[in-house]
């Protein structure tokens, strides 16, 4: 291997000193003039010298723009195509299936709503439900009502934020303004809701920590307005544009069989034409109540799944408005219960929201038991009978479970959450392997994965 | 339980003898599956400075009780067809060592050195068809307990919409499974994680390394025995301690 581009033979080499070049034309001198007579190298050196290793291997994040999070990318490169690509993740491992072994079943929930932060509200629902079916209760109607439409809000928002994140990956920045504008409006009624914009911890073991609003109704049909307004928007600004299209057809292909064997659920599997979601496959909450179609396709690229997301939308908007219709009716949010409710009885106060003085003057003042109830189940929780429960919802990104393990104590054994953006990135290198780097990008941003949901 | 002559007992259903030969014969294990620790107090504190009186309590174990037939639902009518294929693939009965109906759920502890096996089975076998590997997770279930590792697999049906788990439980100084990414690929990012996490060695896997813990990182954290950092605080030298050494209800 010659070390210095000079020693290259360019066939233009004008160094005497070397007794000239081989490939040099020879000049022969007619009476007709001067002929040169040109030759070429050997083919096999110049196709030798064409393929030669052009490998490279390049590191893509873990703080890249373009990598959906801290999520670092392994890529080798031949050219501009994509080899080989490997994941590399565990940039925000932050221990939280451990931490809720040291605390209440109750108070895992703060922990839980903190992984996949796109879709909190699917991981407290999914874990909550967990809780309920260990203890062997089901929340009251409403509660499960409520738990609908915050997740459906919430599936909004987050494929939102897919069609902006996704956007800017892509280079459309009109995409990840526009995207997270309408997260806004989504977070504001979420803010309404449950109090935060994010890490609700709203949904609790046994129900949801309040009641709506008085004035939801306004609020919430203002809200559907706005969105359904919004929308057809997405529709003109993207479905129709020939970049956005040319970017997305055919690109990132994961057929049926690939996503059964790499665990893939949610929109890229029903991108790939299975019809597989939980909603309908083992209706939880008020599902089974509401009028939805799943949206699907066959063609399995992120086209597809972009056209999909954006359907779900319009089904999230569906089920939002008939679940509203059947909030009308009033009742109770948390069990009856005493012994696993959370005693709060929650107001607004001048000094923002806490337990209503009432309550906090009736367990200090009159009642010695409802105090020692009240100290007993915020410190001590309650016990959950032994067992284990696996439960899985449908998050934005695919099945998300819970395997939960109690041995009968108030804390867990075991918090395992089976994250849909764990298991579905997975499945990047059998997208993006044999295309160009620029659809690695547009394949990662398909599966939408949540480094909080991936490294937990 | 069901009572003779009841409609569900097996009274009233002599053909089902006929099944009974590849039941498994031995359905409780020897050492049996436990999974929980033994309790004794309730507040954490032992000795002298426990004067609640309830320091007396004590609290046996936690162990899943086998179920009996029938188990009801589609567990029967699925069990049998699960048997039926070992005996023509060749598994032993006895690979299942024991069989627990647990809150609608159906968990079948099974025996290491057949997990693949059966897994394959359960893949393809046209009865079975368990397409889907949810969730392959580990639990430890404490220092005191016998074959405290376990490893726990979610499989799910999308033809019959069924959902099974298999548990699989070892000893910590030998913690070999084989792993069942050759049967589903999706195995492959959640078998690296229970081995960073638990430290189970899942013989056969392409590439087991740690994927949320850095490469060079020591011990498995979810371990119960894994030592937890306190928070040291600027106050004359105190320290917060570390969750699993505070006083708490046990």
């Amino acid at each position: 291997m010659t070390e210095n581009l000079s020693d290259y033979q360019t066939g233009t080499s004008s160094d005497a000193s070397t007794g000239g070049d081989p490939y040099d034309a020879e000049l022969r001198e007619t009476t007709e003039g001067p002929i040169y007579n040109v030759s070429g190298g050997d083919w096999d050196e110049v196709l030798e010298d064409a393929t030669h290793d052009e490998r490279m291997i390049i590191n893509l994040g873990p703080q890249h723009p373009s990598t959906h999070g801290v999520l670092r990318l392994v890529v080798e490169l031949e050219g501009e195509t994509v080899t080989q690509a490997r994941a590399v993740i565990g940039y925000l491992h932050t221990g939280i299936e451990k931490n809720c072994e040291y605390r209440t079943w109750t108070q895992g929930v703060t922990f839980i709503t903190r992984t996949d932060y796109l879709a909190p509200l699917s991981h407290e629902a999914a874990y909550c439900l967990g809780v309920e079916k260990l203890l062997g209760v089901e929340a009251p109607r409403r509660a499960q009502l409520i738990r609908q439409l915050l997740l459906e809000i919430n599936r909004i928002s987050s494929h939102f934020v897919y069609l902006a994140t996704g956007g800017m990956e892509l280079g459309s920045t009109t995409a990840a303004a526009l995207g997270f504008r309408e997260r806004e409006v989504l977070l504001h009624t979420l803010e309404y809701i449950t109090g935060l914009r994010m890490n609700h911890a709203f949904i609790r073991p046994g129900g949801v920590a309040q009641d709506l609003p008085e004035d939801w109704q306004d609020y919430l049909t203002k809200f559907v307005k706005t969105m359904e307004e919004r929308i057809p928007m997405y529709h003109k600004l993207f479905t129709g544009q020939p970049v956005w299209r040319n970017r997305l057809k055919d690109v990132g292909y994961l057929p049926l069989d690939g996503c059964l064997a790499l665990g893939v659920t949610g929109p890229v599997l029903r991108s790939a034409g299975l019809a597989w979601d939980q909603r309908k496959i083992e209706p939880y909450l008020c599902y089974d109540e509401v009028d939805f179609e799943v949206p699907t396709s066959t063609d399995a690229d992120c086209w597809a799944r972009y056209l999909i997301r954006m359907a779900e939308m319009d089904e999230s908007l569906k089920i939002i408005k008939q679940t509203m219709k059947l909030l009308k009716e009033p009742g109770p949010v948390m069990v009856e219960d005493k012994k696993i409710a959370w005693p709060a009885q929650l107001t607004i106060g001048p000094d923002g929201m806490g337990n209503s003085l009432e309550h906090v003057r009736k367990i200090m003042g009159q009642s010695m038991e409802s105090l020692i109830h009240h100290f007993k189940l915020v410190t001590e929780g309650f016990h959950v009978p032994a067992g284990q429960v696996y439960v899985p919802i449908e998050s934005p990104r695919g099945e998300l479970g819970y395997h939960l393990v109690s041995d009968g104590g108030t804390r867990p054994v075991r918090v395992h959450a089976r994250e849909p953006s764990f298991i579905n990135l997975q499945s990047f290198p059998a997208m993006a392997e044999g295309g160009l780097i620029a659809d690695l990008i547009a394949a990662v941003a398909s599966i939408d994965p949540v480094m909080g949901g991936v490294d937990r | 339980m069901t009572t003779p002559g009841d409609e569900h007992s097996s009274v009233d259903r002599p053909a089902q003898d006929a099944q009974e030969s590849v039941e498994p014969r031995d359905a409780t294990p020897k050492p049996g599956v436990v999974s929980g620790r033994t309790r004794q107090g309730m507040f954490g504190v032992s000795g002298t400075g426990d004067t609640s009186g309830f320091g007396g309590l004590r609290l046996p174990a936690y162990s899943p009780a086998p179920a009996e037939r029938p188990y009801g639902g589609w567990f029967d009518e699925f069990t049998d067809e699960l048997l039926a294929t070992f005996s023509h693939r060749n598994i032993p009965a006895e690979a299942i060592l024991q069989v627990t109906v647990d809150r609608g759920e159906i968990t079948y502890y099974v025996d290491r050195a057949h997990l693949v096996k059966i897994c394959q089975a359960l893949r393809d076998e046209p009865a079975l068809r368990f397409e889907l590997c949810s969730s392959v997770s580990g639990v430890d279930y404490g220092v005191d307990v016998p074959q405290r590792l376990h490893s726990v697999y979610h499989l799910t049906s999308m033809t019959f919409r069924r959902r099974i788990r298999l548990e699989v439980c070892v000893d910590v100084d030998d913690a070999h499974i084989p792993s069942v990414v050759g049967v589903y690929p999706t195995a492959d990012w959640q078998e690296r994680e229970t081995y960073d996490m638990f430290g189970i060695v899942y013989d056969g896997h392409p590439a087991l390394t740690r994927i949320l813990m850095p490469d060079d990182w020591d011990g498995f954290p979810q371990r119960k025995d894994y030592p937890l950092g306190g928070i040291p605080v600027e106050y004359k030298g105190a320290e917060i301690p570390p969750p699993d050494q505070r006083r708490s209800y046990s």
